[in-house]
């Protein structure tokens, strides 16, 4: 073969196929990526800001929106701190230990992914609602959950369990049991094996868990449609207003809140890519 | 401190890791548990760890009972089999880490100064600040040294710690390790499946087999002295030939090699012959040479192959064979057992014979 031959074949990675077919298919992936996600997103941005900001602003500022979005943020105030403890212990207990049920949990901790959060949502309201089992006891001693924040904060706490457990599992899985037990013989505590061995190990992992957690309970329209009772100022999250207002034909008002909404699930996107990030820039480490 | 063992059983479900383990080691001690894969030896070194529990049987540590006491009360380091460093933390911190979780914990500077220390006695000072998956394997074994030696343990348990490490850095780290050993005293318990790893290093050896120790002897005992076929066959480089005792003689039809001696009943026997005690000569016969390397001074090192079985073997000093020459065997002695377990010397029959 002559040295010409050699360099006009460039070399070409067993493994890897041909330019062409490369190009091909990730111009088909980027096609895609357009048309279903990118294109839908920029068309709410749009539709919002069509008639100018001014009046986009207004309909954000409109009080029963401005309710909408209190509320819909003190749901996941209150929502995320307890899914990343309940998250983080059913993780934790699943990886590090054996004991009898372990598979059970772990298909637990799915169901919500599996089930439809509609169906989440009448499940509240068959336990609690004035029909209920415990409606009348309930009512008895004036406690309403269906219909006010705390049916709100039970539907979502349901829907939005696996985001925080099943990021940090495979984690935990994959780190095994051989640090903790190193951790041990120096003389750790559980705890302290927990918080100065355990956590820092999965805490990129978490932070994604905890921001898609917080994604996903500011978005969530089935499970919280179902037991909210859509009383304006008062039950209605964001989600549910935007709908009341599309139908309601307030185009404007409805595009503008939902550009809000989702510009709160992109920063929570960004700052997810941006601690990958930062995450792999220093090894996993720190 | 002293280690004594009575009668530890541990169960896995149905199987039993551990049938009933009694070991007693001396203070200031090189022992190792040497055995296959699934003999129980890490089982048992988990166990005098606090880090897996037994169903019956008692530890003692220094004359106390270590029934009930957890693994972070017990003071003793543990060099893991993949070291199991903390990787989100420094070297350094990995180092102090011992220290810092104790109920009275040291100043910072008193650690810094400590974790200095040892990481000098290691000889990694310059790694301080770099973290696990930043260093070498050699340099991460010495760094899970170090850690362990922090707390100042009464009892060093080291768990395959050199299989990670290239057979050069092997040697070099298992020379230092027991040099370390030898100045600071620390009773030491190695588990190892490496039968050279163990001699080198131990003073005695805890052979293992099937949850259950064997023999536990000096290195030259066991060569010496096997107490069973599977110690004879697992120490030392005896190739195993089975023969058939009638009338106290071993026949190892149909294999072309010469009787022996021995004193034990008819049946079914296997003798352990080392290269040592094979002697090889020119000469028409129905062995062949497979192999013949000269190392050195020594006799060259031969591999005869006689019937379809391959015998480790040394040739007489000087001398050399040609691969494939056809050769005589003789056995000058070895250890026979019966299928009882029962053993004895087998001798050749008679030196005429052999000539």
């Amino acid at each position: 073969m002559s040295d010409d031959a050699l360099h006009t074949a460039p070399f070409r990675p067993a493994w890897q196929d041909r330019p062409w077919v490369r190009r091909l298919l990730a111009a088909a992936a980027v096609l895609v990526a357009l048309v279903m996600l990118a294109l839908p997103l920029t068309a709410v941005f749009v539709e919002a800001l069509r008639r100018g900001l001014p009046v986009a602003l207004e309909a954000i500022t409109e009080p029963d929106t401005l309710a909408a979005v209190r509320l819909t943020l003190l749901v996941a105030l209150i929502t995320v701190p307890v899914n990343l403890v309940g998250g983080l212990a059913a993780a934790w207990c699943i990886a590090k230990f054996d004991f009898p049920g372990k598979r059970l949990l772990t298909t637990l901790i799915d169901l919500p992914f599996s089930v439809s959060p509609v169906i989440a949502g009448l499940v509240f309201v068959l336990i609690f609602g004035a029909q209920g089992w415990l409606g009348p006891w309930l009512q008895a001693r004036d406690i309403q959950i269906i219909f006010a924040l705390p049916g709100l904060v039970l539907a979502t706490l349901f829907v939005t369990f696996p985001f925080v457990a099943r990021t940090v599992l495979p984690l935990m899985q994959e780190q095994g049991r051989d640090e903790e037990e190193a951790a041990a013989t120096l003389g750790a505590g559980g705890l302290q094996t927990f918080l100065m061995v355990t956590l820092p190990n999965v805490k990129w992992g978490l932070l994604a868990g905890v921001l898609l957690c917080n994604a996903r309970a500011m978005g969530e329209f089935g499970a919280v449609s179902v037991v909210s009772g859509h009383i304006r100022g008062e039950t209605n999250t964001m989600p549910l207003h935007v709908e009341i207002l599309y139908n309601e034909y307030q185009f404007a008002g409805a595009f503008a809140v939902a550009a809000l909404l989702a510009l709160l699930g992109l920063v929570t996107l960004t700052a997810k890519t941006l601690l990958e990030r930062l995450s792999g820039r220093n090894g996993g480490l720190v | 401190m002293s280690v004594d063992v009575q009668d530890i059983v541990r169960r896995f479900g149905t199987t039993a890791a551990l049938k009933g383990v009694s070991l007693s080691v001396r203070e200031g001690e090189f022992l190792a548990l040497l055995g296959p894969s699934g003999s129980g030896k890490t089982t048992l070194l988990r166990i005098l760890a606090g880090l897996e529990g037994s169903d019956s049987g008692t530890v003692h540590i220094a004359g106390q009972d270590m029934t009930g006491v957890p693994a972070r009360e017990r003071n003793i380091g543990v060099v893991f089999q993949h070291y199991a460093l903390f990787r989100h933390m420094t070297v350094f911190d990995n180092v102090a880490f011992g220290l810092r979780v104790r109920r009275q914990r040291p100043s910072s500077a008193e650690i810094a100064a400590r974790v200095r220390r040892l990481l000098e006695l290691v000889q990694v000072p310059e790694l301080e600040r770099r973290y696990p998956d930043q260093i070498s394997g050699g340099q991460r074994q010495r760094v899970a040294l170090a850690r362990a030696l922090a707390i100042e343990p009464r009892l060093l348990l080291l768990d395959e710690p050199f299989g990670a490490l290239d057979a050069l850095v092997r040697k070099e780290v298992r020379r230092w390790v027991r040099s370390l050993h030898d100045s600071l005293g620390i009773t030491t318990i190695l588990v190892t499946h490496d039968q050279e790893e163990a001699m080198e290093m131990a003073d005695r050896i805890a052979v293992m087999q099937g949850g259950r120790i064997v023999q536990l002897d000096a290195v030259g005992a066991l060569l010496r002295d096997p107490a069973t076929a599977f110690v004879a066959g697992f120490i030392g480089e005896a190739t195993r030939l089975p023969c058939q005792v009638r009338n106290g003689v071993a026949h190892f039809d149909p294999l072309p090699v010469l009787p022996l001696q021995v004193a034990l009943p008819d049946g079914p026997a296997a003798a352990f012959v080392r290269p040592a005690e094979i002697s090889v000569r020119h000469g028409a016969g129905t062995a062949s040479v497979r192999l013949c390397r000269t190392e050195g001074e020594g006799p060259a090192r031969l591999i005869v192959q006689a019937g379809d079985i391959m015998l480790d073997a040394l040739a007489n000093p000087g001398e050399s064979f040609e691969k494939g020459e056809s050769c005589r065997l003789s056995i000058r002695g070895s250890h026979v057992f019966a299928e009882s377990g029962e053993r004895a010397q087998g001798v050749p029959l008679a030196e005429v014979m052999v000539g």
